[in-house]
């Protein structure tokens, strides 16, 4: 995976609340065995008309957006389905964090095992950021986030600070890959299945 | 010893090993797979040379993108997706997977044949990559739904690295009225919490109406814990789960089904355990629920009007409150019971068991659906199919003019051949009424199975009390 340090990009608002899963990558997009190439179905319906043409209006459409990597969205980021499909087809576009009042649990997790930071924050500073995103002269300009230190810098200069859960953070920080770290706990697994075998037999009859 | 909920119990009951931040592997006793969301997680076995570490805990069933026509076995003609369940095929074959082949009596949707081969057990904690896996927790498992570097995970290692949720128990007492379902439960639930109550959040149900629910109804709400944003819902196994599990193929049998049972009755929440959240409703003042906007939340009973957006308090629920009656293509004020449909879908992982089946048709029997109606009714599973067909359910779906398929997902999601057209609105049993869901430009509004059959037949979301 990807490290995580620090992230210096053009900041998208998105002031939506319950943005789902099929608003971010709809089902029909689903029917693939690859991780990558999603980025072009990223927000599909809000992106693109029925003919395939950009929707002027969509913010990822406007040029100053374009190449974002920091979406600043509204409450319930990420609800629905538990498809990775979500977060890989945020990350293949290019989006490596999204700012939020909250998130959905499966897709909170989904993206940061995909290098996608998901930085939960008050609605007041949400929406002060997502303001100096979308007006103004900070509008369009970069947002520096840094995962070590805890900060986003918007365009002026402007702080805000945010914490992150100490294992998401260290493996984000340093790119690891969970199952390699579970699997040095190898023998511990192996010694829950012989505890269960015992104590709940029924659970190792084959049927 | 101080007093813990189930969720605890079940937690606390699958720890391999936890870190001083929570951080815990957590024992799985059972991975459901299907065809959408393990591709890659197969792949990424495969380039790291992994194996699945304990294959026998695995089952894996192609049901999302499976076509419900009867010709389906001939040939798939979507070329993405017939890949999909070609891979599904191979990599079960190449790691020593249990594979369901949708030729199988058996295969179905993979919520619905867990609890039906007696796979889903109380006390199991059960993960799929499907966010509907909270169906099981309805028999007093742990169940929830992971992306697909979970299922990874999973296959790897049978465990998963992840950090407890807080509790949270929703109490219902008093006997839900007549023509008042579990969906209708769910959905008033959803409505009161709504879709972000429950983050962070396994539900416990607890109370008379849940008590009272068959099997399937049980598992109908706790399906759709996850519309309320819980990862998992619960309720605690009763004589009603042992007496629905006893004898199913993947059972326990004999002196070690008498040993699990023993077990099973101490799965419940202790007297005085502490629930960080409480919601409570009123079983006698429920009624029959339809969804009007876009989110599972923007739901009200049927005899309501199209809410107006400005009188949402919250600026931001009263944008996206426009957005949907804009996307729904409803107008301010108008009854909800006026609402005309085109298309009418019974099924589902929500709805699309045997009760579903017959309370859709006690509706449709010796009645027609109406002109300009399409109605599909597609079982959860073909054991579902076949017990329906034995008690001539599927001869009263014809004789009204619906159409019966073979089991799948089908018009709850959008990826396989039953979709909506662009505009096109439906009365659907399923779980979710996002833009697009069930097709591009398509409106679903969620009810259940017997207002979707009531639907039916007068052409408009309809009371089914009525009827």
């Amino acid at each position: 995976m990807e490290k995580f340090k620090v992230l210096k990009a053009v900041a998208a608002p998105l002031p939506l609340v319950n943005v789902d899963t099929d608003m971010i990558i709809p089902a029909r997009f689903l029917k693939t065995i690859k991780r990558t190439g999603l980025g072009k179905s990223l927000f599909y319906a809000m992106r693109f008309d029925e003919t395939g043409a950009e929707k002027p209006d969509f913010v990822l459409n406007k040029d100053a957006y374009r190449n974002s990597k920091i979406l600043i969205a509204g409450d319930n980021f990420g609800c629905g389905s538990s498809r990775e499909h979500a977060p890989w087809s945020l990350a293949d576009f290019g989006i490596r964090c999204v700012i939020a009042p909250s998130f959905a649990d499966i897709f909170y997790g989904n993206s940061f095992k995909n290098g996608i930071l998901c930085i939960t924050l008050p609605q007041a500073q949400v929406d002060m950021l997502s303001a100096k995103a979308s007006t103004g002269n900070t509008a369009g300009g970069a947002f520096t986030v840094d995962l070590e230190n805890g900060t986003i810098t918007a365009p002026d200069g402007a702080v805000v600070t945010f914490s992150v859960d100490g294992t998401k953070r260290n493996n984000l920080l340093n790119g690891l890959d969970d199952i390699g770290i579970t699997m040095q706990s190898a023998d511990k697994i192996g010694a829950f299945e012989d505890k269960q075998r015992r104590e709940q037999p029924w659970l190792y009859q084959s049927a | 010893m101080t007093a813990t909920t189930l969720y605890d119990k079940l937690w606390n009951s699958h720890v391999v090993t936890s870190d001083a931040d929570g951080t815990t592997v957590l024992y799985i006793d059972l991975h459901l797979i299907h065809e959408v969301t393990s591709p890659q997680a197969f792949e990424g076995l495969r380039a790291a040379g992994r194996k699945v570490h304990s294959p026998e805990k695995t089952v894996a069933v192609p049901d999302h993108n499976v076509p419900t026509t009867a010709d389906r076995l001939l040939t798939i003609k979507d070329p993405e997706g017939r890949l999909q369940l070609e891979m599904l095929d191979s990599n079960c074959r190449d790691f020593g997977v249990p594979y369901i082949p949708m030729n199988d009596i058996r295969q179905g949707i993979v919520h619905i044949i867990g609890p039906e081969l007696g796979l889903t057990q109380p006390g199991k904690t059960i993960v799929c990559g499907d966010s509907h896996t909270s169906t099981h927790g309805a028999l007093g498992a742990l169940a929830f739904g992971i992306g697909t570097s979970e299922v990874e995970h999973v296959l790897a290692t049978q465990t998963l690295l992840t950090k407890k949720s807080k509790n949270m128990r929703v109490l219902v007492e008093g006997k839900l009225p007549a023509g008042v379902t579990a969906k209708d439960l769910v959905l008033a639930i959803i409505g009161k919490i709504g879709t972000s109550g429950g983050t962070g959040y396994v539900i416990e149900y607890v109370g008379e109406a849940f008590r009272d629910l068959s099997m399937e109804g049980r598992m109908t709400v706790c399906n759709m814990s996850i519309e309320g944003g819980a990862r998992a819902g619960l309720i605690a196994p009763d004589d009603k789960t042992f007496e629905y599990l006893k004898g199913r193929s993947h059972a326990p049998k004999g002196a070690a089904w008498e040993q699990a049972v023993a077990y099973w009755r101490t799965l419940k929440s202790d007297e005085g355990a502490h629930f960080d959240k409480e919601v409570v409703l009123n079983a006698a003042d429920l009624v029959p629920h339809v969804t009007w906007g876009t989110s599972p939340e923007d739901v009200l009973p049927i005899s309501a009007k199209v809410p107006d957006p400005k009188s949402f308090a919250d600026a931001n629920k009263s944008k996206a409150a426009q957005r949907s009656i804009e996307y729904m293509g409803l107008t301010v004020g108008m009854p909800l019971e006026q609402i005309k449909v085109d298309k009418v879908f019974i099924g589902s992982c929500t709805n699309g068991r045997i009760e579903d089946m017959r309370a859709a048709a006690a509706v449709l029997k010796g009645r027609k659906v109406a002109k300009g109606v399409g109605v599909l009714i597609v079982p959860g599973s073909g054991q579902v199919k076949h017990q329906a067909e034995e008690e001539g359910l599927d001869a009263i779906f014809t004789a009204a003019g619906a159409e019966w398929r073979e089991p799948g997902c089908s018009m709850c999601l959008g990826m396989n051949p039953d979709v909506l057209k662009p505009g096109e609105r439906c009365a659907s049993t399923s779980n979710r009424n996002f833009e697009g869901r069930q097709g591009v430009g398509g409106r679903t509004h969620l009810v259940s199975p017997a207002m979707a059959a009531a639907a039916a037949i007068t052409g408009h979301l309809t009371d089914v009390r009525k009827i």
